[in-house]
């Protein structure tokens, strides 16, 4: 590992002033994915700016009805907070779903949607990796794949993005919040990540030497009947091969209101418009909802070894669905 | 600006503080076994992905192995070296040499502080993937099998003692609830008898 200096933020314009100063520093927030990057030699850090004791550690109600999350926030608190479980489940669901208990007591919300992607050739050093080394190449098109993506892609990288507290998130139209060196400023969710075309190093809209200061969750009546499902080759303490946010209000058989959002399919938590659209007033059926499912998944392009992500997000849409319908009627 | 790459630190270790030079990239499981001779704590994968190096900081369980030791300055650490009262061992190791708990013990210091920590999350309240209903309304799951399987799902034995390892956590909570006075504060007794009343309903 590179030698690093390392410095505590007290205030937020404090941290974003360091980081400003020094183009080759990191912030760092529980380190559960920076350190372990640092150890693999994929960041070289020369300061970490740990943001940990900054006051952006809170869970508030918005006057709306909504939820400010503070970016230092841990996983673990997020997911005991008993707004965000009456409120969102889903979310707290989708936390409770990622890592183990002791990583989620030290990650935070703002690592959490900036961790980077888990393929393996992007952790390596020694392989060719164009989102690591642009223009280094994308061993995993013809490679192992087989948990990349199936949609949004490009010839250039199929990574997915990890996190599922992300997915939730992106279901509930969650906007960003950071602070830059000109002042605070504002990103939805749907806008953070960058499509991949042709740079996929450059992952997200955050202007240079952001700092992310919270999350804001829109009030969302929807959301309190709301789920977050995994799939993973073992029960636990893995990631995802395919998982679904999905919250449903259904009265008189009808679909009043929908949001559904993916993960490990993109680039990005893949929030399923086309989807949402297709099923809006429509009946909620398991037809109509498989057929909602196929609208979405039109656009995928698997791979040769990951084309079993197509039928698996189909399947989790419909019992998902049926699931929250049959809640609704209860 | 060059800043330093090392950093005077102290930490608060099973109640002693120890004051040390560290050069910022060890890791808090480094300073425990290389420089402070705590060998209890267990290196595994050293990638966040076993669990065998698990402590508590400041009374929650973390991964020592990624957590950087210089951003564990000024915080109480306790390790398996730390967790019994004298002579008198924790609930947990009292459990899990009951129940064998353990095969060759190399995961044994990071399952038994797991499990001091997952008995208070769960006094606490705190819902896990399992949980059914995690509305706070429906108040905290019984801690069955499946909920410490989940719970403990951080932490790896490659002997594969896992059934043991569950029957043990299960009777360190049964004793935890009848003794509350004996855990450590976090999660106070109004949550652990509310749990103990859902685990018995
Ligand atoms: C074994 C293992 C299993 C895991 N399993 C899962 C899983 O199943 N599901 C899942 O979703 N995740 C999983 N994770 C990933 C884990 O959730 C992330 O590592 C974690 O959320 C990152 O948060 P952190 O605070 O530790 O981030 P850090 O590692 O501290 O930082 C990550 C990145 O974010 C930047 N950063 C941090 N805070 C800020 C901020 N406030 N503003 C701007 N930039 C910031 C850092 O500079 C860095 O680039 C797993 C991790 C491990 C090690
Ligand atoms: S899929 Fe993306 S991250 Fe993986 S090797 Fe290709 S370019 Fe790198
Ligand atoms: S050694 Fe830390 S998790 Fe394996
Ligand atoms: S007892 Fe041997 S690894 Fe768990």
């Amino acid at each position: 590992m590179r030698e690093f200096g390392y410095q505590r933020a007290d205030d937020v314009p404090g941290a974003v002033a360091l980081l400003a100063a020094d183009p080759a520093a990191r912030y760092l927030g529980g380190g559960t994915n920076l350190v372990d990057l640092m150890k693999t030699g994929v960041e070289k850090p020369a300061l970490l700016i740990d943001v940990r004791e900054l006051p952006l550690d809170r869970i508030e109600v918005t006057g709306s009805g909504g939820l400010r999350i503070g970016a230092t926030v841990t996983n673990s608190d997020l997911a005991a907070d008993p707004e965000v479980r009456r409120r969102y489940p889903a979310l707290a669901q989708a936390v409770l779903a990622g890592a183990s208990g002791q990583l989620r007591n030290m990650a935070t919300v703002g690592g959490n949607l900036l961790q980077r992607t888990r393929c393996g050739y992007f952790a390596d050093t020694t392989k060719p990796c164009n989102k690591r080394e642009p223009g280094s190449g994308c061993p995993a098109i013809a490679g192992e794949h087989h948990n990349h993506a199936i949609l949004g892609a490009s010839a250039h990288c199929v990574a997915t993005h990890p996190s599922d507290m992300g997915v939730a998130l992106t279901a509930f139209d969650a906007v960003v919040t950071c602070e830059t060196a000109d002042g605070p400023a504002e990103l939805p969710l749907a806008g953070f990540y960058l499509p991949v075309g042709d740079t996929p190093h450059l992952e997200t809209a955050l202007p240079p030497g952001a700092l992310i200061t919270g999350v804001t969750l829109p009030p969302a009546p929807v959301a309190a009947t709301s789920r977050y499902r995994k799939v993973r080759e073992r029960a636990s303490y893995a990631f995802a091969i395919g998982s679904i946010a999905a919250a449903l209000d259904v009265q008189d058989g009808v679909v009043r209101d929908v949001r559904l959002a993916f993960g490990a399919v993109a680039s990005r938590p893949w929030r399923a418009r086309a989807a949402e659209r297709a099923l809006t007033g429509g009946p909620a059926t398991a037809e109509a909802f498989a057929a909602a499912a196929d609208t979405e998944l039109a656009a995928a392009e698997p791979l040769p070894h990951n084309g079993y992500k197509v039928a698996l997000t189909r399947n989790l849409v419909v019992a998902m669905l049926t699931e929250l319908t049959q809640e609704a009627v209860r | 600006m060059a800043l330093s790459t090392s950093t005077t630190i102290t930490l608060a270790i099973n109640g002693e503080k120890h004051t040390l030079p560290v050069d910022n990239r060890t890791t808090l499981l480094d300073a425990l076994r290389e420089r402070l001779d705590l060998t209890g704590t267990k290196k595994g994968c050293d990638q966040g992905q076993c669990g065998a190096c698990t402590v508590l900081l400041d009374g929650r369980r973390v991964i020592s192995c990624l957590q950087l030791a210089v951003a564990a300055e000024g915080r109480a650490v306790t390790t398996i070296e730390g967790v019994a009262d004298g002579e008198l061992l924790h609930p947990v190791q009292q459990a899990f040499i009951e129940l064998d708990g353990y095969q060759c013990g190399y995961c044994t210091p990071g399952q038994i502080c797991s499990a001091i920590a997952v008995i208070e999350e769960h006094a606490a309240g705190w819902p896990s993937a399992v949980t059914a209903d995690i509305r706070p309304e429906a108040g905290p799951p019984p801690l069955d099998a499946d909920e410490i399987r989940e719970r403990m799902s951080g932490n790896l034995c490659r002997c594969g003692a896992y059934v043991s390892i569950v029957r043990a956590v299960a009777q360190a909570a049964e004793a935890a609830w009848q003794a509350p006075e004996r855990q450590d504060s976090r999660g106070g007794s109004d949550a652990a008898a509310s749990a103990r009343t859902a685990a018995t309903a």
